[in-house]
C-alpha cells in the first residue's frame, strides 16, 4: 500500500520546544523547587526525628480536625454551591448580575477579611450568632466556626466550575426525556447528573484543596488550642515561633503528601468519567 | 391518533410564531410541515408535542383536549434535529430509557429494545456510546428511542437536517418505508421541498407563522395557492410586468420582445404591476418565434450534466436572465451552443398581483 509511507505531522503552531521548556522552567522555579527544599529540611535531622514531629498526638489531632473540617465545608459546598450556580444559570431574576459579582468576593476579599466579618456575625454579640447563643451554639472558638470560614472560602470553586458546563447542557437533552416521560427528578439524576457530575468533582476538590490551606481566616474566629481548635498551618506557625524548623517541615511534608495524593486521585477518577462522558 | 390543532397562536415577545393556525393530522398520515427559518413551523410541532405551550388556542388528540397537558404525560415520539442522545448511555440505554421510566421488566426491557435494534439495523452496536456512531446511525437510534415505548404519534424536527446528502437520501427513505409498516401519525418539519415531497402524504407549506397551503404533494406542486408557494417550491424564474387590456404584460413594455399571458382572475384591474413565475422546465426553446407570448433570448450557458440540460439565457438586451431545462432529446434536436439567438415561450406562467408577491419574497428571504 501506498499510504505506509508518512512524513511526522507537525502541529500548525510554531514553538512547541520554547513553550513546554518556558512551562517546565517556570513551574520548577515556582514549585517544585521550594517544595523538594520542603523534603530536603524535613529530613535534615533523621527519619525518627522526622516521624516524631510529623505524628505527634498534637499534629495528628490537627490533621483531623484540618482535613474533617475541609471536607465537611467541601462537602457542603457541594451541594450549595451546585445550587447557587444552578439558580444563576437557570433563572433570571432581578440583581442576578449583582449575585453573580457577590460569588467572586471570598476570591478577592484578603482572607483576614473574610475572616474578621465573619467574627463579627457570628460573634457572641453578632447578628447571628446572638441568636445561635441563645440555643447554645456557639461557634467562635468552636470547630463549628472554621467549618464555617472555610465554607465561606471555597465556595467560589463549586459554583465557578459547575456554571459553565451547566450553561452549555443542551436543552434538547432535558426535552427528549421529558417527551419519554420522565419527571423533572428522573431526567435531573439520570440525564442532567451525569454531565454536570465531572466537573462538580473538580469543583468540590479544589474547595477541599483550598480548605485545606486556609489560614487567614480562620485565626480570627478560632484561637490556638491545641487538641481542640489548632489547624495544621496553625500548628506549624507555632512550630516555626519555636525555631523548630526542621519539626516545622516534618508537618508540612505530611500535608503536602496528603494534600497531592488527593488531587491526584480525583484528577484520575475524573480523567476516567470525562472519558466515559465523551461524546 | 388525529391531531387536531384549533387557532394556535404563540407569540415570543414582539414576534409572532403561530397566529391562528388550525390544522388537521388525520390518523395514520405522514404530514410534513414546509417552510422556510421562522415560519413557525417547528414552533408548531413543538405545540402539539407540549414541548411549547400556546398563547390561545387548543390541541386535540382525537377528542381529548390535551392543551394543558405537560410532555411527559402526552406519550409522543419526538425526534430531534441534532438527535439529543444521552451520551453517557450506551444505545441500548439510551432506547431503553422511555421503558425504564415506565418501570417495565428487565426481560421486557431487553425484548423490545431487541426488536427495535432490528427495526433500525443495529444490533450488535448495542453496546457502544452515541459518539461512536455515525450521524445517520444516531439519528436511528434516537427514532428507536422515541418509538420505544409504543408513543401515540411520532413527531420529527428536522430529522435529515444535520446529515450529509448521501445519508439523507437513504434515511429518508428508510423513514417512508417504515411509516408504510408501522403506519403511525407522524408529522416532520423540513425547509427542504423536495424532502417533503418525497416523503409525505400531506404537506403543509408555512409561512410568518400562518398556513398558506396545504395538500397532497402533487397537488401543491402543480397548483400553488400564490406567490409564496410557487417561489417557496423550487426553482422559478421571476419576472414582473402589469395588467394591459385584460392581460398580463410581462417585460418592459416599451421593448417589443415580451410575452403577454392571461392576468390572475381575480385581480384583473387595468395598470395593475404583476408579478409572473415560471419554471425551468416548463418552458421551451426555439429557433422560430412563436407570436407575441414568445421572447427572444441569448444563450449564455449550456449544461449538460444533469437529467436534463439546464440552459441560462438573458432576454431583454441582457436585463432579464432565464433558466431553461430541456430534456436532452430536445437539446440534440436544437444543438444549442452559446451566443445562439432563439425564442423562449412558456408552457405555464403564474401571475400573481405585485404586492402581496414583493412582500412575502422579503420575509422568505
Amino acid at each position: 500500500m501506498m499510504s505506509t509511507f508518512r512524513f511526522k505531522e507537525r502541529s500548525v503552531l510554531p514553538g512547541f520546544g520554547l513553550s513546554l521548556g518556558y512551562a517546565l522552567f517556570y513551574l520548577s522555579i515556582l514549585v517544585l523547587i521550594p517544595l523538594s527544599t520542603l523534603f530536603w529540611k524535613a529530613g535534615s535531622e533523621g527519619w525518627p526525628h522526622f516521624v516524631s514531629a510529623a505524628f505527634s498526638p498534637q499534629a495528628v489531632a490537627s490533621y483531623k480536625l484540618t482535613f474533617g473540617a475541609a471536607l465537611l465545608a467541601a462537602t457542603v459546598n457541594m451541594f450549595a454551591g451546585l445550587l447557587v450556580a444552578w439558580v444563576l444559570v437557570r433563572y433570571s431574576f432581578w440583581g442576578k448580575s449583582l449575585v453573580d459579582a457577590l460569588v467572586d468576593m471570598p476570591f478577592a476579599l484578603p482572607t483576614a477579611v473574610g475572616g474578621i466579618a465573619l467574627a463579627t456575625v457570628y460573634g457572641p454579640n453578632g447578628w447571628i450568632g446572638a441568636h445561635l447563643a441563645k440555643l447554645g451554639v456557639n461557634v467562635i472558638q468552636t470547630p463549628i466556626g472554621i467549618v464555617i470560614a472555610l465554607i465561606f472560602i471555597s465556595l467560589p470553586f463549586v459554583v465557578r466550575t459547575v456554571q459553565p458546563v451547566l450553561q452549555e447542557l443542551d436543552a434538547q437533552l432535558e426535552e427528549a426525556a421529558s417527551s419519554l416521560g420522565a419527571s423533572r427528578w428522573m431526567t435531573f439524576r439520570r440525564v442532567l447528573f451525569p454531565y454536570i457530575w465531572p466537573a462538580l468533582l473538580t469543583g468540590t476538590t479544589l474547595a477541599f484543596a483550598r480548605a485545606i490551606g486556609e489560614y487567614g481566616s480562620v485565626i480570627f474566629i478560632t484561637s490556638n488550642i491545641p487538641f481542640r481548635t489548632q489547624i495544621t498551618p496553625q500548628l506549624i506557625y507555632t512550630r516555626l515561633d519555636e525555631y523548630d524548623y526542621a519539626g516545622a517541615t516534618a508537618i508540612a511534608v505530611v500535608m503536602l503528601v496528603v494534600s497531592f495524593a488527593l488531587l491526584l486521585g480525583i484528577n484520575a477518577l475524573q480523567a476516567w468519567s470525562r472519558k466515559r462522558m465523551r461524546g | 391518533m388525529k391531531i387536531t390543532i384549533r387557532d394556535i397562536t404563540k407569540r415570543y415577545g414582539a414576534f409572532t410564531a403561530l397566529q391562528n393556525v388550525s390544522l388537521e393530522v388525520p390518523q395514520g398520515k405522514l404530514v410534513a410541515l414546509l417552510g422556510p427559518s421562522g415560519s413557525g413551523k417547528t414552533t408548531l410541532l413543538r405545540v402539539i408535542a407540549g414541548l411549547e405551550a400556546p398563547d390561545s388556542g387548543s390541541v386535540l388528540y382525537e377528542q381529548d383536549d390535551v392543551t394543558q397537558r405537560a410532555a411527559k404525560e402526552r406519550n409522543v415520539g419526538f425526534v430531534f434535529q441534532h438527535y439529543a442522545l444521552f451520551g453517557h448511555m450506551t444505545i441500548f440505554e439510551n432506547i431503553a430509557f422511555g421503558l425504564r421510566v415506565r418501570k417495565w421488566k428487565n426481560d421486557a426491557v431487553r425484548e423490545r429494545v431487541t426488536e427495535l435494534l432490528r427495526l433500525i439495523q443495529l444490533e450488535g452496536l448495542e453496546k457502544r456510546l452515541p459518539s461512536q456512531l455515525s450521524g445517520g446511525q444516531r439519528q436511528r437510534v434516537a427514532l428507536a428511542r422515541a418509538l420505544a415505548a409504543s408513543p401515540q404519534m411520532l413527531l420529527l424536527d428536522e430529522p435529515f437536517g444535520a446529515l450529509d446528502a448521501k445519508v439523507r437520501a437513504d434515511l429518508r427513505r428508510w423513514i417512508r418505508q417504515l411509516h408504510d409498516e408501522i403506519h403511525m401519525t407522524s408529522v416532520f418539519v423540513t425547509h427542504d421541498q423536495e424532502e417533503a415531497f418525497e416523503v409525505a402524504d400531506h404537506v403543509v407549506v408555512m409561512n410568518k407563522g400562518r398556513i398558506e397551503q396545504e395538500g397532497a404533494p402533487d397537488e401543491v406542486f402543480a397548483h400553488p395557492a400564490n406567490a409564496f408557494v410557487t417561489d417557496f417550491l423550487g426553482h422559478v424564474n421571476v419576472f414582473h410586468g402589469r395588467i394591459q387590456n385584460g392581460r398580463a404584460h410581462i417585460g418592459t413594455v416599451e421593448m417589443p420582445m415580451s410575452f403577454d399571458v392571461p392576468a390572475p382572475e381575480d385581480h384583473a384591474e387595468e395598470g395593475a404591476e404583476v408579478t409572473a413565475y415560471i419554471r425551468p422546465h416548463e418552458v421551451d426553446i426555439d429557433r422560430v418565434s412563436h407570436g407575441s407570448d414568445s421572447m427572444f433570448a441569448i444563450v449564455t450557458r449550456v449544461n449538460r450534466s444533469g437529467s436534463t440540460v439546464k440552459i441560462a439565457l438573458v432576454a431583454q438586451e441582457g436585463q432579464l436572465p432565464l433558466d431553461v431545462e430541456l430534456p436532452h432529446e430536445r437539446d440534440a434536436e436544437l444543438g444549442l451552443v452559446v451566443n445562439d439567438r432563439v425564442w423562449v415561450y412558456p408552457r405555464q406562467v403564474r401571475v400573481f398581483r405585485r404586492e402581496e408577491a414583493a412582500l412575502d419574497k422579503e420575509t422568505a428571504a
